[in-house]
Formats: C-alpha cells, structure tokens, sequence
C-alpha cells in the first residue's frame, strides 16, 4: 500500500516535469499554430484591401451559384459574384470593424478604468455603478437597442459594440491600478514628485498591458462574433456590402445548392477568430 | 451582514438604472408608434387622439413614472401591436425562454465539470491536447452558424428532430424538451468550450497546491482527492464564469431561437422591436437584464458561502 | 378616404405591397385572365378529405381580427377564410354570389337589391339574418377604414325577410366592389377578439408570434373546405422558411425567392403566378436631382430591366414600363416597358445636360424586411454605377419606411412594389394625382390631374379606358419612376397536398387545399 502511494507521488513527480516539458512544447504549439493562422488571415486582409480578382460587387448573370473552379476558386454567389473577392474584402470588412470595437473600447475602457483605479472614491464608485449596468445586460440585447435607436450599418455596428466592450475593459484596467498603485515604485514616484497624470499613464500604465493585451485578443475575437450575429438578425453591415457575417447569414439558404457560399466565408470567419484565440493563449502561457 | 445588505442596496440601484435605462432608450427611437398603428392615411386628429390615449403626450418624467409604477405592481402595459396586456403575452414567452436557458446551463456543467477535471488532471496527454483544440474551434463559430450546421446536420440530415416543429410545453412537454436540447446543444458548445478551459486551468493551478499532496499522503484516492478536495477548490474561480455565462446564453437564445424557430422571449423581442411595440420590448429588457442582475447577485451571495474571505474584502 | 392595407411583414417574404384606393370594380373581370400564369403541373393525387396542414406566414395579425378594422393585406389574405360579404372574388377575380344568393343593380347604379341566401350560418351555430347583414353594412361605415363608399348609403330598406335593398345618395357603378365587406353577427361584441364569420373555416385561437389555428366549417352553405384543421405558423426569421419547408415543419409557404423555391423543389411543388404589383424605383419628383426629368430618364436608361429579373429570379415576372399591371389586360400597354432600354451612354449625356457630367449620390431607401426588393436594388446600384451614379443602399425597418419615405416624403429613391387590392385600374393610378394624399412620390403634372379627373366623372367605358391608358403614357414620359416589373410569386406546397389556386387579389384561399 505504501509503495503505491511513493510510486504514486514519484510518478506525480515524474509527471510534472514531464509536464514542464510538455507545457513548454505546446506552447510552442499554441504560438506556431495560432501565429501562422493569424499571420496568414492578416494577410488575406492586407491582399484584399489593395486588389481582388474580380469587383466584389460585380454582378454576373451567367454565373449564378458557379461552383469553385479555376475562374473562381471559391465560386460565385446567387448574383454571379465572385466569391473569392467577396471573402477577401469581406474580411477586410470584418476586421476593420473588430479592431475598431476594439480601439473604441479598450481606449475608453483604460481611460476609465486608470481613472476609477487610481482616484478611487465617489466617482469610482459613480462609474462602476454604471458599469455594473451596462455588464448586467446581455450585450447582444444592448446591441439590438443601439442599433434600433442609431439604425443599423458599420459604424453604428462600431459604435454599439465599442460602447458595450467599455465596462469589461475598464473593469480590467482598475483592478490592475488598485493593485499597482500601493505598491512601492508608485509611492517613491510620488515621493519624486511626479505629477499624478504622468503617474497613471507613463509608470503604471505599462505594467498593466500584458493582462490588457490579453483581453483586447479576446475583445477582438467577440466583435469578430458578435459582427455575424448582428449581421444574422440584419442589424449589422448593410449590404451590398461584404462581411463574413453577412455572407454566412445572406447564405445559409443556399446551404443545399451551393455549400460554397457558406463554406468558405465560415472558415474565414473560424480561422480569423481560431488564429488570434490560439495566439493570445500561447502568449499568456508563456508571460 | 452588513456586506449582504450593501449588496442588496446595490441590486436594487442597479434595477432602477437599468428601468430608466430601457425607459429612456425607446424614447429616442425615431417613428411614431401611433403613427405605425393607424397606417398612413390616417388624419392627423386620429394620430393625435390615438397618441392622447396611448399617453404618449405626457412628459417623459410622468411617463417613467407611470410606467415603473405600472411595472412594478406587474402591470406592463398594453401591446401596441395586439392590444393585449403584455404580462399576457410575455407569460405564455417567459417559461420557453427559461426552460431552454436552464437546459443549456446543465449541458454546460454536464459537458464541462467531466471534461475540465479530465483535461487538467492529464494535463499534456494527447486527448487533453486535442480536446484543447477542439476547444478552440468550437469557440470560434459564431453561434448563430452552429445552429444552422445543427439543423442541417442532426435535423434535415440525422432526422434525429424536425427542424422548425417546435413543440408547445402545453401540449407535450416530453416533446418540448427534447425539441429544445437541439437549440440547447447549440447555445452551450461555445460556453461549454469555455468552461472546460477555465475549470482546466482551475485544475492544474490546484494540482500544485501543497494540500493536494497532503491529500495523497494521507491516503486518499486519486477519485477522492479530484472530486472531493480538488474540485470545490478549483470551482470558485470558475463560478463568476458560470454566472456570466447565464447572461450569455440568455443573449444566445434571442439569435438562436431565431434559428430554431421558437417563439420565446428572443423572438417576440426581435419581432417587438421592428414593430415598434415599446411596452413589450421594454418589459423583455427590464425583465432579462433584471434576471441577470439577480443571478449575479445570488452568486456573489454563494461566494460568501463557498469562501468567507470575500466579505472581508 | 382612400385605404391603405400595409404589409406589416418582419422579415423578407411577404410582398412590400400596400393595395391602395378601393376605387370600384371593373366588369372586365371575365376577359382580364388575371394571374394564373399557373405552371400547376402536378396536380394528379386524389383529393382526400379531412387532415391538417400548418401553413408558413411570415408575419402575425397584428391589426386586428376584426374584418372591418384590419388593413393589413397580411390579415386580409387570412380573414378571407373566416369571414364572407354579400359578395366575395373567385379565383378569376369575378364577384360572386356568397351570403346573398342573388343581386341585382339598377341601371343608374343608386339602388341594389340582395337575396340572402338561405340557411347560411355563422361559426357560432346561428342563423344569418337580414339585421346581422343591414349591421354589418352600418359597422363597416363606422369602424371601417375605407368608410367614403359607405357613407354614401343613403338608406337600407328591409323588403320583405329575404331581401334588403341599398340606396345610394350619389350613384356609384363600382359599389358592388364594397358589398364583400364581412358579415358578422350583430350579436358579438368583441369582433377584434372574437372571430365569427361565415367563411368556410372557424377561428380557434391564435398565440401572439406563434401560430393561428382556423377549423373547418362543417356547415358551411357551399363547397366545404377539405381539410379539417389549418395551422398558420409564424415564421418571422425568412432564414428558416427553407428549412422548415424541407424538414416538413411548414407545408406551405408563399412568395418564395426563386432561390428557395429551388432549394425546397425535392419536397415541394411549387406553383407560379404573378404578385400583380408594380416594382419600381420610386422617385421623389420633389427633390434636387430627382426633379429635373432628364436625370429621371437617365436613371431609367441607366438601368437594364432583364438583367434585374435574371440575377434576381432566373428571370421570371414580367417587365412593366408604367403602374399598370399585365392582369388588367384592357388597360395595359405592354409597349411602355421598352420605353428606356438600357444605354449607358444616352444617360450620362442626359446627366450632363441636367448639369451632372459627373454623376450623383443617390441614395436607395429599402424596407429591410422584403429579401427580393433589397436584391433589386442591390442590382441597380450596379447598374447604375455604370451611368455615373453614385447609388447607396439604406436599409429601414418598415416601421421607420411608413413614416420617413410614405408619409413623410423625406427619401431620394426606394424601391417597393406597389398593389392594388381591389380589381381595378383606378386603385393604381390615383395616387400619381399632384393632391392625392398618397402621392408619396411627389409626382406633379397638371395634364394628369386633369385627365385623370375626367377618367373618374365619366361613365362611358371607352372614354375611361382611353384616359387610363393616356395617364400611363404621362407617367412613362415623364419618366415619374423607374418602372421594373410585375413580380414572380412562388408559393411552395408539400407534395403530400394539393389544390392551390391564385386569386388577382391578395388573399390565400385555404378552402381549396387538399391531402393527396
């Protein structure tokens, strides 16, 4: 009995460090796997801002629901359109309007979230009740009500969901400054002198931004989700626009008669989200 | 105690801001609801009278009142569109709504409590990777689209259910709930994906811990020790993602319900938004978002159950 | 007061249609064949009665079950089953006897006599009576939408206990038209709630966003309906009408896109008729551009008609130059659709004339919930990129679309299609009068007010039929829209049923269908 248990502790042991091995290795994995499929996916984005092979506009009659060939590689939709070009620009589209949600939320996020953490008090207390709110509705839900106040297309699909990712963001930033403004290279730059502006953005500021790359993946990521569903219940890009969510959802009934229609922008819109997911959780194994 | 009533005082706040909130949001709205009722030709005498009797001529302040009165004493107001009290209309909505959220919910520990604890306590062998990066895929599918290769693949090709018969509780409730595991199935994978990661990490952060070891050493059992000491440990971390999770898949349903063809909440809420009904849009907000709130705040409330520290705090 | 029935429809497939003006009806009904283009093929299977179907409809009764209060086609297309006037349409759009078993009309068209027929019973079991009938007619002029003609009745005289006759103040020769508002019993006072009617279904019970159940009449006075119970289900999400039509969740659905009409063709058969409604790119005559005639002629040799019906729907519907649909052959020119073939190059110079060398913003407003209207203008924004225009697309809720573009008149371009619910020409050409409250597309021409004043205070048919076709011509000259086509409808039904028929007006005859 007592020797399985040694061989037991021994084998957890043993394990461990194989486990260190391991971890170190897939790490790797994660980075290698996620780093090709984001570099690659940003490169299909660069390609299709500057050329497509045909107008993704382009009406063709006569190739309606032509399936991928040489012409089209990923065939044509039920316009004759090219849908090639559509995912290139369309990913384009999509991107554009993750990183933007982005941007608009993590910058006003962090610009919250350093100011609740590091000035505390009534006004701390002001804005994580709002905040509070504005995370205890479903964001789809705050979504579907911006949308029908602004009306539906890609800037106000920008401006609902930046506005949403706000409160996560802030949140984020101030637990990071309540937990870095007692420590001791804040008190001496107070001590120096140091005005509290220069404080908050020039010395805190950058020991905040692993855990706040972290989530701007996974931000991205969401705004990335969140654009095809808008787009399914026809809030999001207004067509004759082209993004991948609308492209999934304008398809879906063709589902039998021509797959590639959903097929592809569907492995665009997985192998986007899949590419940063896998890289931002390499990352993070690592730091 | 002092710490519950806080909360309490915080969850009542946060109820009021959230009514205004959706209050005020549908006074913005452009159209005129009157307007969209009589249709076009109507003169604007009747326009204007119907807007008299509507109430939509008082001041909004008066209007919030009345109507976070009304609410409150469960009155919710009169559809626009059917001219039938909403609590009527939502009554008949709310238990699909919940049926289906509460059947996700189950799918989700019932996928992700097994497969956490099964990935992190063998972390690095093959199956933990490839279940990892079946992870990884999962979450990366937009929910909607899930739903439709759901429908295409286990409906219109297994057979295994009839896409879009949904099945009223009323009638049979058997052949309710098992019309709503399909859209169940779809809501919960991405979040099942999501809680087997964060109850995996959960896992593999306990497994180092010094009590574990203590635990072997006193003789436990591998079992023992993983469902016994283990799991509750590496749980409370977890359990702010399982209550955010409920949010989430509230929010899910209203697209997947779409899908599905289910007449919930989701959908009487995207139908009530075009037709511009205000009383029943604005009661499905309060009332969901509501729902959040108090899911949260029983959860923080649970905290302090599983793990005394947090009051301090 | 003119009616308006609107289309209260989500998402994408009920036509964008609102029927306007119940002008009257024309006698010409026996020779307009109307639309049954019918390709209904495979109609073999024996008729079977009883059994249910659940019928697709993309947007619930939102108005009311009230006959005499609805406006909505949606609701009309449904309340034909349940409710019944004096008078209904067949399906060649003739007026036929229904709970009047005879009528006649007096040559000055004041005075019209009904028999009613015998022993016709309403849902509840009683009797219809000559008071349920002289009710019906007075609720109609107080509760109804379209109250002008109705208020025109001078008196209703009881001739003997069969027999009413009808007295107008000023005569009125398409009166009948109005004779098929429904018959209720006086006896019931919620009509919104309660739905009694004589039709050849019973109303059951409906539960908002969710479905309506009608039941089968089985003393209905004429040919009973063959299935026992129809389930209207609301399928707002127009993603999963193919769905629902494959896995058999839906037996029924009309107003297919070509797309998922071929989608669905293994399960379904589908039947081809016409919508009898004028797409168009309407223009608002009032507004820089839009005002000056040539960038409207430019607009409309900018854009190629054909290409439009090809991509959109494997170029079915027929191509229209003027509002006027094919159905109403006697008034009809088909000669007007080639009025502005597609030339790029006549366009532009009619631009650069109008002071545009360079094109302009143009932007397109488009209700959000009629998938074939937004792939139109998805086509003509192509189009017209080619002339130099700069066309955008704006997607609004049909909410927001009655009162920004309809009422409003605050938009440059939309593109909707535009019905008549009533069979006659009048309905679809009285709104281009510069007065008339409905003219939301600002049109102004003092020779089509004039002419068409004329058209409506004669009552010598040649001359009426000659104004008509004169206020086509006016609007094809003036180019007053950008006229693209009578659309295509497919309606899907489950090849396990038969026995659909199209009707020239907007109704969806349940009676008819059958189990194979």
């Amino acid at each position: 009995m007592r020797k399985r248990f040694e061989t037991k502790i021994a084998a957890e042991q043993s394990d461990r460090e194989g486990n260190k091995f391991m971890k170190k290795k897939r790490k790797n994995y994660n980075i290698i796997i996620g780093g090709t499929i984001a570099a690659a996916m940003a490169l299909f984005v660069l390609v299709g801002l500057f050329y497509t092979p045909y107008d993704p506009d382009a009406m063709n009659g006569s190739a309606k629901f032509a399936a991928p060939s040489l012409q089209h590689f990923f065939g044509c939709d039920q316009f004759g359109r090219d849908i090639f070009s559509r995912v290139l620009k369309g990913s384009g589209t999509t991107f554009l309007v993750a990183v933007s949600t982005v941007i608009l939320g993590a910058g006003t996020g962090t610009v919250i979230g350093v100011l609740t953490g590091y000035i505390g008090g009534w006004f701390d207390e002001i804005l994580m009740r709002i905040n509070d709110v504005i995370v205890s509705f479903p964001s789809i839900l705050l979504a579907l009500v911006f949308i029908s106040i602004l009306s539906p297309g890609k800037y106000n699909v920008i401006l609902a969901l930046g506005i949403i990712f706000i409160p996560s963001f802030a949140r984020l930033v101030r637990s990071e400054y309540i937990k870095n403004k007692n420590l001791d290279y804040v008190a001496s730059a107070r001590l120096m002198g140091v005005g509290k502006f220069r404080i908050m953005f020039v010395h805190i500021l950058p020991n905040a931004l692993p855990t706040l790359l972290a989530s701007v993946a996974i931000g991205f990521n969401n705004a990335v989700l969140a654009e095809a569903g808008m787009s399914y219940l026809g809030i999001g890009v207004q067509p004759p626009d082209a993004s991948l969510g609308r492209m999934l959802s304008e398809s879906q009934t063709y589902l039998g008669n021509a797959p590639w229609c959903v097929i592809f922008p569907g492995l665009a819109v997985i192998l986007m989200v899949l590419g940063v997911g896998l890289l931002s959780d390499g990352l993070q194994k690592r730091g | 105690m002092k710490y519950i009533i806080k909360k309490i005082g915080t969850l009542i706040l946060t109820l009021f801001i959230i009514s205004f909130l959706s209050f005020l949001a549908f006074q913005i709205i452009p159209g005129d609801a009157a307007l969209s009722r009589l249709g076009t030709d109507a003169t604007p005498e009747q326009v204007e009278a119907l807007r008299e009797e509507m109430g939509l001529n008082a001041p909004m302040l008066v209007r919030y009142g009345n109507w976070l009165k009304d609410f409150v004493s469960g009155d919710f107001g009169t559809s626009y569109s059917y001219n039938m009290p909403v609590s009527e209309m939502l009554a008949g909505k709310l238990p699909i709504t919940l049926v289906l959220t509460a059947l996700s919910f189950l799918l989700i520990l019932a996928i992700s409590i097994p497969l956490g604890l099964f990935t992190g306590s063998r972390e690095g062998s093959r199956l933990d990777r490839a279940t990892m990066m079946a992870n990884q895929v999962l979450m990366s599918i937009p929910g909607f689209f899930l739903g439709i290769l759901i429908t295409a693949v286990l409906g219109l090709g297994m057979k295994l259910f009839i896409p879009g018969a949904y099945v009223s509780y009323r009638e049979d409730f058997g052949g309710f709930l098992y019309y709503l595991i399909f859209p169940a199935i779809a809501i919960a994978l991405p979040k099942c994906a999501m809680g087997v990661k964060m109850l995996r990490s959960s896992v593999i952060g306990q497994l180092h811990m010094d009590y574990v070891r203590t635990a072997y050493s006193k003789g436990n059992s591998q079992h023992r020790v993983m469902y016994h000491h283990i799991l509750k440990n590496a749980m409370i971390p977890v359990l702010t993602f399982w209550a955010l999770t409920i949010s989430d898949i509230v929010a899910n349903s209203i697209i997947i319900e779409q899908v599905f063809t289910i007449p919930g909440l989701g959908s009487m809420l995207i139908q009530s938004i075009s037709n511009r009904d205000y009383p029943v849009v604005q009661a499905i907000i309060v009332m969901v978002a509501g729902l959040v709130v108090v899911i949260n705040f029983l959860v923080d409330l649970l905290y302090t159950k599983i793990d005394p520290r947090v009051t301090i705090e | 007061m003119k009616r308006v029935q609107f289309v209260k429809t989500l998402l994408l497939v009920v036509g964008v249609t609102f029927a306007l003006a119940l002008g009257g009806c024309s006698g010409e009904k026996e020779d307009s064949q109307s639309s049954e283009e019918g390709n209904v093929s495979q109609k073999a299977g024996e008729p079977e009665e009883g059994g249910s179907i659940v019928v697709g409809i993309p947007q619930d009764i939102e108005d009311s079950l009230d006959p005499h209060a609805a406006v909505a086609a949606g609701t009309e297309e449904i309340l034909f089953n349940i409710y019944e006037g004096l008078l209904k349409y067949d399906e060649n759009g003739n007026l036929i006897d229904a709970v009047a078993s005879a009528h006649t009309a007096s040559d000055d068209g004041k005075t019209y006599t009904f028999t009613l027929r015998d022993g016709v019973k309403f849902h509840d079991g009683s009797t219809v009576t000559l008071d349920d009938v002289i009710y019906s007619i007075e609720r109609s002029a107080d509760v109804g939408v379209s109250t002008s003609a109705f208020l025109n009745v001078a008196e209703i005289n009881k001739l003997d206990d069969k027999t009413i006759e009808v007295v107008l103040a000023e005569p009125d020769t398409e009166f009948l038209c109005y004779m098929t508002t429904a018959i209720i019993p006086a006896s019931n006072e919620d009509p919104a709630k309660n739905a009694i009617g004589t039709g050849p279904y019973k109303f059951v019970s409906r539960s908002p966003q969710e479905n309506i159940i009608l039941e089968k009449n089985e003393e209905y006075w004429g040919e009973p309906a063959h299935l026992d119970q129809v389930t209207l289900k609301i399928v707002s999400d127009a993603n999963a009408i193919v769905t629902n039509l494959k896995s058999g969740a839906i037996d029924m659905y009309c107003r297919l896109t070509t797309v998922q009409a071929a989608e669905v063709e293994s399960v379904c058969d589908i039947y081809e008729g016409t919508m009898n409604l004028v797409q168009a790119m309407y223009l608002n005559n009032a507004v820089e551009p839009l005002n000056d005639v040539r960038v409207r002629q430019a607009l409309a040799y900018a854009i190629n008609e054909q290409e439009v019906l090809d991509l959109t729907s494997d170029g079915k519907g027929t191509i229209i130059g003027t509002s006027m649909i094919p159905a109403f052959e006697k008034y009809y020119l088909p000669e007007l659709a080639d009025a502005y073939p597609q030339d790029v190059e006549k366009a532009k110079e009619l631009l650069a004339e109008a002071g545009y060398p360079d094109g302009f913003d143009l932007t397109i407003t488009v209700p959000s919930n009629y998938q074939p209207h937004i792939d139109t203008a998805q086509v003509l924004v192509e189009q017209l990129k080619q002339a130099g225009v700069n066309a955008e697309i704006q997607l609004i809720e049909w909410d927001s679309w009655l009162s920004d573009v309809y009422s409003d008149r605050n938009y440059q371009a939309t593109v909707v299609g535009v019905d008549a619910s009533v069979l006659t020409p009048k309905a679809l050409l009285e709104r281009f009068n510069s007065a008339a409250g409905n003219n939301f597309v600002n049109y102004q021409n003092d020779e089509y007010d004039e002419l068409f004043a004329k058209a409506t205070s004669t009552t010598n048919d040649e001359e009426v039929t000659e104004s008509y076709l004169e206020l086509e011509r006016l609007l094809s000259e003036d180019c007053a829209n950008v006229y693209i086509q009578d659309m295509a409808n497919l309606v899907a039904l489950n090849k396990d049923f038969g026995g659909y028929e199209f009707y020239p007006i907007y109704v969806m005859d349940l009676s008819k269908l059958y189990k194979k």
